[in-house]
């Protein structure tokens, strides 16, 4: 007995081209890939279970050699209807897409562009004046300045420049206007 | 009459409930008693089973009275009995909370008429996979609870749902399809799919074919249990879903992909070939999973990550292969499977009250709600690992089986085990920080519901908008209960951990499993090394 290298073949050029298609963006495309191995994977149970025999039904004076394997089909026939349940549901989804979005391609995570594009510059760790988020404020020991209003004739070394503590403390509030945060972090 | 032959009912009950409360789509409230009543049934039963297995041993149930290695067979041992048990009660408190927001937000809303057959289809689908003692049975629960849970993921059909739904459906089916393919070369190599049959003969394939069909099974189930590299799809597809979906998505789906992991290694692939790069992928796991969930500023996101992280440890655990590794993957997966679940009921509700999840919008909520706080404390050092929590009792028995392997990859997997949680005490501060300590006034974009009055938010009367509660009872009152059942897992840790060190022991035994299922004259193949064929090279 031979090997059946038909099966096998298309088995191949199904699995060649489903995953050449799931690579794509297009949702259609896509779901076309994911039938085509689904198939291929198919033919690949029934090529496990050997050669072509009689169809596995009990008489009495043949060898039990000459009968085709059943299981592997019992597992074929599961792996069809999941298939096509997945398959129904995966173009509900595709319509769906269509309806909201008016696009057939896979889209993008917003809310990871937008971590991906937060510099790392962090006004409450990596500013020169630390802001001050918590509820407790620290309390200055010197009642003179307990009132919470700085020195106006103190200044800071804020990156290459000296500016007064007061405008730099007013800069690094989080949310202010004053800092654009660069790409790479840090401020302009 | 054992009562392990009662085993199928623990797939049968969830079922039957939801085929009850799919014809009775139109009665909410009937469709709540039935679904909730039908998951207490199946958690009882599933009560008992860890029990009777805990006396009798290992049971098989031969399904329809095939014989094995012909029929499918459940087998119910310590560690899938303690599986069921944990996410049975898991799954409940998320069904509580679930209809405890259906009930707050009205059901005409959203579609939620077929959120409970679909939830207990789920459920059914993690008890298959937990009960089957068949490689092709495993692969139906897996598809089973799959589908399951892309209607749950897309609940509703909005646009960010139907985007991640795209992206975990692909990957999933593709995930599925190398299962599948799996399976068909098995089969075609041996000639059975039980699983106590191939652990038999899997002895007999030469070395090069066994490392194929066991790369092909690590693949396929390493992207269910989201081990890096193959943990992309998850941060990217959990965050967009109802807060209990994730929820019980975040305890039981990657947790089954483990549970697989774990059989594939201790009952068909024994042996110590695989648990260099095992080590080398849990190793990134734990530190890329944690990097990722730094740079999160929404809760949900972060704690996908974090999740993501923490399965690295279990496979840390797995890719010892020692009794006392084993038995500590075994406690972990048990404290994580309720940790992560009740952290993530919580952030629903910390998003119910403060309008947003995000830390850049929220902010003293320590002092708008103390119980929110409270709710989220607890489990969020537990999930960092503080003593004397069950996150540090796991972790301490990971590091101490680690360090008694003493090879050096062991020494690096140990360090970066305590690397990993230190960086989840400084995400899970930096969650603390913002969304509970600081003033609400300093939120850089305040949540307007954040801001309503005291007076307001207790009604609930969001401005414009018609009144919802804020916290209801039933959902406080279901996290709360699964927050308690976490301090509970601590409080018991001691009889747990024996548990998971004898169900460890069990499984790299293999004998129990495989007479069980095969009977008591079955031969258990030794561990050592395969037979290698004659005449090769």
């Amino acid at each position: 007995m031979s090997v059946n290298l038909t099966l096998l073949t298309v088995m191949g050029a199904l699995y060649a081209c489903g995953i050449y298609l799931i690579l794509e963006r297009s949702l259609t495309r896509v779901l076309l890939g994911l039938m085509l191995l689904a198939n291929a994977t198919n033919l690949l149970i029934l090529a496990t279970g050997g050669y072509a025999g009689l169809a596995p039904l009990f008489k009495k004076d043949t060898a039990a050699g000459d009968y085709s394997d059943p299981l592997p089909q019992a597992l074929i026939l599961t792996s069809i209807v999941i298939s096509f349940a997945v398959t129904a549901f995966m173009l509900g989804i595709i319509y769906r897409t269509w309806v909201l979005a008016r696009q057939d391609d896979i889209q993008d995570d917003a809310e990871d562009r937008r971590v991906a594009e937060t510099p790392s510059f962090d006004a409450e760790d990596d500013a020169v004046i630390p802001a001050e988020t918590s509820e407790f404020p620290l309390v200055a020991a010197d009642p003179a300045e307990a009132d919470g209003a700085p020195d106006p004739s103190d200044t800071v070394q804020a990156g290459a420049r000296r500016m007064p503590a007061v405008d730099a403390a007013a800069e690094e509030q989080p949310g202010s206007r004053n800092i654009t945060p660069a790409p790479e972090g840090g401020t302009e | 009459m054992n009562i392990a032959s009662f085993a199928p009912l623990a797939v049968v009950l969830p079922i039957l409930g939801a085929a009850l409360t799919f014809l009775l789509i139109r009665q909410p409230r009937a469709q709540r008693t039935v679904s909730i009543a039908l998951l207490s049934l199946t958690l009882l039963l599933e009560c008992l089973l860890l029990a009777s297995v805990w006396q009798g041993g290992t049971a098989a149930v031969n399904i329809g009275g095939w014989l094995p290695p012909w029929g499918i067979v459940l087998v119910v041992d310590q560690f899938s009995s303690l599986m069921l048990v944990v996410s049975s009660t898991v799954s409940l408190a998320v069904l509580v909370y679930a209809t405890g927001q259906g009930m707050a937000d009205g059901d005409r809303d959203a579609p939620v008429s077929i959120f409970h057959p679909t939830y207990l289809i789920l459920v059914a689908g993690v008890s298959n996979a937990f009960l089957s003692g068949d490689l092709f049975n495993l692969y139906v629960g897996f598809e089973i609870l799959l589908t399951a849970s892309y209607v749950l993921m897309t609940l509703g059909g909005t646009g960010p749902r139907i985007r991640a739904g795209v992206t975990y459906v692909v990957v999933s089916v593709v995930s599925s399809l190398l299962f599948l393919i799996a399976i068909a070369m098995i089969y075609g190599a041996t000639g059975t799919i039980n699983m106590a049959d191939l652990a038999v003969k899997l002895m007999d394939l030469d070395q090069g074919t066994r490392n194929l069909l066991h790369v092909l099974l690590l693949v396929a189930f390493g992207i269910k249990a989201a081990v890096f590299p193959l943990s992309f799809w998850l941060p990217d597809s959990y965050p967009t879903a109802p807060a209990p979906v994730t929820a019980v998505f975040a305890g039981l789906l990657t947790k089954v992909g483990v549970y697989a992991m774990v059989r594939t290694e201790t009952l068909l692939f024994p042996g110590d070939t695989f648990n260099a790069p095992l080590m080398v992928a849990a190793l990134l796991t734990m530190v890329v999973g944690i990097l990722g969930a730094l740079a999160q500023s929404d809760i949900k996101r972060l704690l996908s990550f974090t999740l993501v992280s923490h399965i690295g440890y279990m496979v840390f655990g797995l890719a010892m292969s020692s009794v006392a590794g084993l038995g500590a993957a075994v406690f972990y997966v048990a404290h994580h499977i309720t940790i992560q679940t009740s952290l993530f009921l919580v952030t629903g509700l910390i998003e119910r009250r403060a309008g947003s999840s995000s830390v850049d919008r929220i902010a003293g909520l320590a002092k708008l709600s103390p119980l929110l706080a409270v709710l989220f404390f607890v489990p969020a050092m537990n999930l960092a690992g503080i003593p004397p929590l069950s996150g540090f009792l796991g972790k301490l028995g990971l590091l101490q089986a680690g360090v008694s392997l003493g090879t050096p990859l062991a020494y690096a997997l140990v360090a970066g085990g305590v690397l990993t949680s230190l960086l989840t005490l400084l995400a899970i501060a930096r969650v603390w920080n913002r969304a509970f300590w600081r003033k609400p006034e300093d939120a850089e974009h305040p949540d307007p519901v954040l801001l309503a009055a005291p007076a307001d938010a207790a009604t609930g009367d969001r401005a414009g908008q018609r009144n919802v509660t804020l916290l209801p009872r039933t959902m406080v009152g279901s996290t709360l209960g699964l927050v308690l059942f976490g301090v509970a897992l601590t409080v018991f840790a001691g009889p747990l951990f024996r548990v998971a060190g004898q169900s460890a022991e069990e499984m790299l035994d293999r004998s129990a499993y495989i007479h069980a299922v095969l009977g008591d004259e079955a031969p258990v193949p030794p561990i050592a090394q395969p037979l290698r064929q004659e005449g090769g090279k």
